[in-house]
């Protein structure tokens, strides 16, 4: 068991109960203990109780990333469990939800019963698998889907691909209803999509490369918005990129269909024309689209329409990232720029408050997942992120926790430096002392 | 025709030819292209860009003038066949080369303004030698400022300049410079 | 010199100006072919590596016989086109090319891009020989050559450009050129082959060939190619040539003297019919022989570039000229 902790003097954010006060934060036995002079006095008298200032600085409850690719099992040059859960707490995240796409992929008990047990040997912060939709992630037959729940699956997902097939994606939602768990749909028409690498606009014209349309993505967020009307079930569309799509889920939701959706930074703050150098660290799919889409995004996390913010943590190796676009593989990484980037394009330009933000991190993931958590109250986890909000960091991949170094962002100065993550009481990750806290 | 430079890097310090001398002179060579070739049979000038091309019209309307024979005239471009390939980044665009006579057993007179250190001569002849196989080629010149750093010499001489590396000849024909004559010039800088 | 360029890798970012000198140079190289030695020693111990990750017969050769018409080494390889799927073919590339002391590469490629990065990888100079659906330079270059030498000039000109813009990169730099130097250009060709907001090239785009070819002094025929994964973007070949085909009956809406152009190779009686591919307007022939010309040009003008090194020996040469004069001589 770790000591006793108090972090003093900072700024506690808990959007969750519409909290926003300074105020000391004491935790015990991996539990948030009380805030200030509510912690109590036994504790606050303890002399075992490590004493960390945090003055100048944000406390929040500790961020979750619902989209992560782990790569274990199966990819691990690109990252492992470890690795990947090393740059999660960099980035201030203490749990993540990890996607099935692996090899072999997520689709089996003992698989789920793996990284259950991986993430709890060397995981640095909480993992939560997703388990796959179809068997292989193959798109034709259902996966024992309570089995996997109970094996600790938080969702099904056949992320990196879509469920294709109406059929399918109409069984599972009927499968998933009652028991809690979203289905998680990477939504693209692979026919639409074709060949194509980037978004379909005039700068894939101009520079040559096959488009993928809007459309691709906005077709299938009708399709499963609808299927979720028919069957009562919840569906979650994952890393939304279009005007469209973000059109049809506010539509649904208007109609009381239990739909969600999220987005990922780099849809913020890029858009297509980050690709005209043709540079692989800028392919991801869904691709970077227009300005318009842009704005939508950033309108539609502004009001709500896209519940909660993710990243679609992509790690690749250096190799495979090198060379020409083309036959460069698609993802990019995103645990450790993911909060700097949203305060950049989010709460600086104010289309989001620093609370409402911390919200979509951290209440809004769980709720999607339909899980309780997010919260600093007293009895809860004691899962805490300590960050700067405006202090300017670089970003250098060279610096990244993660294996994968593909990252578009290298360079940039960033607001929201983490200071200190913390996972059920325990330090998971601490920036270099003397650089830390003022 | 060497690669120039910009004008401003040179001083010009006197006139050393005008106009009537500069006459004189194409005409001498004139008179001694035809002493030498005993006649004007089988002679084709070819002017060296870019001045070398007036500069051969006019040894071309001389021989007209004293034999009655129209010698073809030609004008040959060594950009192509320079030695020196990166100072074409500051001459990029290449004159025409136009022969308009075969040269195969032919007596071909190379004409240009200025010999000094011999390469252009040299270039030249590597060209028109792609061109055919002349009987013969001489090479005719306003100046020679000495400095040869090839085996070159010119058979026909308006006059012997002596120079120091620093200095700088100038011919000027009236059809490029509006002036006719030549200068002597110190390189500035 | 094309500006102070290293490389060649599209018509996008020249300007017109640069446009214009590689055409004029090109001029004097297509008179350096008519010689009794058709040869210049301009590139004499130069190597020049031509590398062709997809297959070509005519780009090629052209490349080859420019090279050794300049009087350079030549070095080429071909891969057997499809199996390089992994980016380090061509990073191995790359490195190889460096060790080898190459001092200009000519890539055609199946990734647009792939030029680009070599560009950027290698101090030897790249010149793109079309790269995906992205850019063919020399290609762009020769057409507006011979247009420009067929037609005396090009501004102010219709040029009709007709078939499968989406996946033509010849299309593409014939586009940025000919804007560049003030022609107007009207497309025209299957709805499911128009690139996305391709107006913004500053092209017309017709409803049809009929009304592209109104007119028009100039018309430029692309070759269409329906392989499997292009099925569903037209029926069938045949209906191609009854819609888009050009005819003698559909080319008599040009003008009378219109010049027709093709990049080759032609699938006759498809996008070009038999009598108009041999026909009197037909400049294909004479395309070539300019391509030729062309990249010669190209390939004088980035060899004559200052690399930093020469840059720092060039006082001393200039030292040497005994003579002053403008730079630029106009032509004649």
């Amino acid at each position: 068991m770790t000591s006793p902790l108090c972090l003093r003097g900072g700024r506690i954010l808990d959007p969750a109960r519409g909290i926003d006060r300074s105020q000391d934060l004491w935790l015990d036995q991996g539990r948030v203990a009380g805030w200030g002079e509510d912690a109590p006095a036994a504790l606050r008298s303890r002399p075992d109780v490590e004493v960390i200032d945090v003055r100048g600085a944000v406390v929040c409850p500790g961020l979750v990333d619902i989209h992560v690719h782990l790569r274990e099992p199966g990819q691990e040059d690109r990252e492992t469990i470890e690795t990947g859960t090393l740059a999660a707490a960099r980035g201030g995240f203490t749990a993540v939800a990890c996607m099935p796409n692996t090899d072999p992929p997520l689709d089996e008990r003992p698989r789920i019963e793996y990284v259950v047990r991986r993430a709890r040997e060397a995981g640095h912060a909480r993992v939560f698998p997703i388990a796959a939709v179809t068997r292989g992630q193959l798109g034709e037959q259902l996966t024992e889907i309570q089995d996997l729940i109970e094996a600790g699956a938080v969702a099904i997902s056949d992320d990196g691909k879509p469920v294709r097939n109406a059929e399918i994606m109409r069984r599972a939602l009927e499968l998933t209803r009652d028991l809690g768990v979203p289905v998680i749909q990477h939504a693209e028409d692979p026919d639409l999509k074709g060949s194509g690498v980037m978004h379909e606009g005039w700068v894939s014209t101009r520079i040559g490369l096959a488009g993928i349309p809007d459309v691709a993505e906005s077709v299938m967020v009708a399709r499963d918005a609808l299927l979720a009307e028919m069957t009562g079930g919840r569906v979650h569309i994952a890393h939304v990129s279009a005007a469209r799509s973000v059109d049809i889920l506010r539509k649904a939701k208007a109609r009381g269909i239990r739909i969600t959706g999220e987005t990922a930074p780099h849809y913020l703050v890029l858009t297509d024309e980050a690709v005209e150098t043709y540079d692989p660290r800028a392919k991801m799919n869904p691709p970077l689209r227009s300005a318009r889409d842009r704005d939508a995004l950033i309108e539609g996390v502004a009001d709500g329409t896209l519940d909660c913010l993710a990243t679609d943590h992509a790690p690749h190796t250096e190799i495979d990232k090198d060379g020409d676009f083309d036959s460069a593989p698609f993802g990019i990484v995103g645990l450790e720029t993911a909060l700097g980037l949203y305060i950049k394009a989010l709460v600086e330009p104010k289309h989001l408050t620093l609370p409402e933000l911390i919200l979509r991190m951290t209440a809004k993931p769980y709720e999607v997942l339909g899980r309780r958590g997010g919260t600093l109250e007293p009895g809860a986890d004691a899962d805490v992120t300590v960050f700067h909000p405006s202090e300017p960091w670089t970003v250098r991949a060279s610096e990244f926790k993660s294996k994968g170094r593909n990252t578009p962002f290298e360079g940039w100065q960033l607001p929201g430096r983490v200071l200190l993550t913390i996972v059920g009481g325990r330090i998971a990750y601490r920036e270099a002392a003397e650089a830390a806290l003022r | 025709m060497p690669v120039p430079h910009s004008a401003e890097q040179v001083r010009e310090k006197a006139e050393i030819v005008d106009a009537d001398g500069l006459r004189r002179a194409v005409t001498r060579i004139a008179h001694e292209i035809i002493e030498k070739n005993g006649g004007a049979k089988d002679l084709v000038l070819v002017g060296i860009r870019r001045r070398g091309v007036p500069l051969a019209n006019r040894i071309a309307a001389k021989i007209r003038e004293f034999e009655g024979i129209e010698v073809p005239v030609g004008a040959l471009d060594i950009t192509l066949y320079r030695d020196d390939l990166q100072t074409i980044a500051h001459q990029p665009v290449v004159g025409a080369t136009d022969i308009p006579v075969a040269i195969d057993g032919r007596v071909v007179i190379l004409v240009d303004d200025v010999l000094f250190t011999g390469r252009t001569a040299r270039a030249a002849l590597d060209e028109l030698i792609d061109f055919g196989r002349p009987r013969a080629i001489r090479l005719a010149v306003i100046v020679d400022r000495g400095h040869r750093e090839v085996p070159i010499r010119a058979d026909y001489v308006g006059k012997n300049v002596p120079t120091s590396r620093r200095e700088v000849i100038m011919v000027k024909v009236q059809e490029i410079d509006h002036h006719d004559g030549v200068s002597i010039g110190e390189m500035l800088s | 010199m094309i500006g102070n360029r290293k490389d060649l890798l599209g018509l996008e970012e020249l300007s017109a100006e640069e446009i214009i000198s590689i055409l004029d140079t090109a001029r004097t190289f297509r008179e350096v072919l008519d010689r009794p030695i058709p040869k210049v020693p301009s590139l004499r111990g130069r190597t020049v590596a031509n590398i062709f990750f997809e297959p070509s017969t005519r780009t090629r050769l052209s490349f080859e016989l420019a090279e050794k018409r300049l009087s350079a080494d030549t070095v080429s390889f071909q891969t057997s086109g499809s199996s390089v799927s992994k980016g380090e073919t061509l990073r191995d590339t790359a490195r190889n090319i460096e060790a080898m002391g190459i001092h200009i590469v000519v890539i055609r490629h199946h990734a647009s891009g792939a030029p680009h990065y070599l560009a950027r990888h290698l101090d030897a100079g790249v010149i793109n020989a079309g790269d995906g659906a992205h850019e063919h330079p020399t290609q762009g270059l020769l057409d507006i050559f011979t247009i420009r030498e067929r037609r005396g000039r090009v501004a102010g000109l219709k040029v009709a450009i007709l078939g499968d813009v989406m996946h033509s990169r010849v299309a593409r730099s014939n586009i940025w050129g000919l804007i560049k130097l003030g022609a107007s250009v009207t497309i025209a060709g299957p709805p499911t082959m128009m690139p996305a907001e391709v107006e913004r090239f500053g092209v017309a785009v017709a409803k049809s060939v009929e009304a592209a070819i109104e007119g028009a002094d100039v018309v430029n025929i692309l070759r269409i190619q329906l392989e499997r994964q292009r099925g569903s973007l037209y029926p069938s070949l045949r209906e191609y040539a009854r819609v888009y085909g050009v005819t003698r009956e559909r080319l008599r809406l040009a003008k009378s003297d219109v010049t027709v152009m093709h990049p080759g190779p032609m699938n006759r009686g498809v996008e070009i019919a038999q009598d108009v591919a041999d026909g009197e307007h037909s400049v294909i022939l004479e395309q070539v022989t300019n391509g030729v010309a062309v990249r010669m040009a190209v390939l004088y003008l980035l060899a004559g570039r200052d690399t930093p090194a020469e840059a720092a020996e060039t006082p001393t040469v200039e030292a040497k000229k005994s003579h002053d004069e403008p730079t630029l001589s106009p032509r004649g």
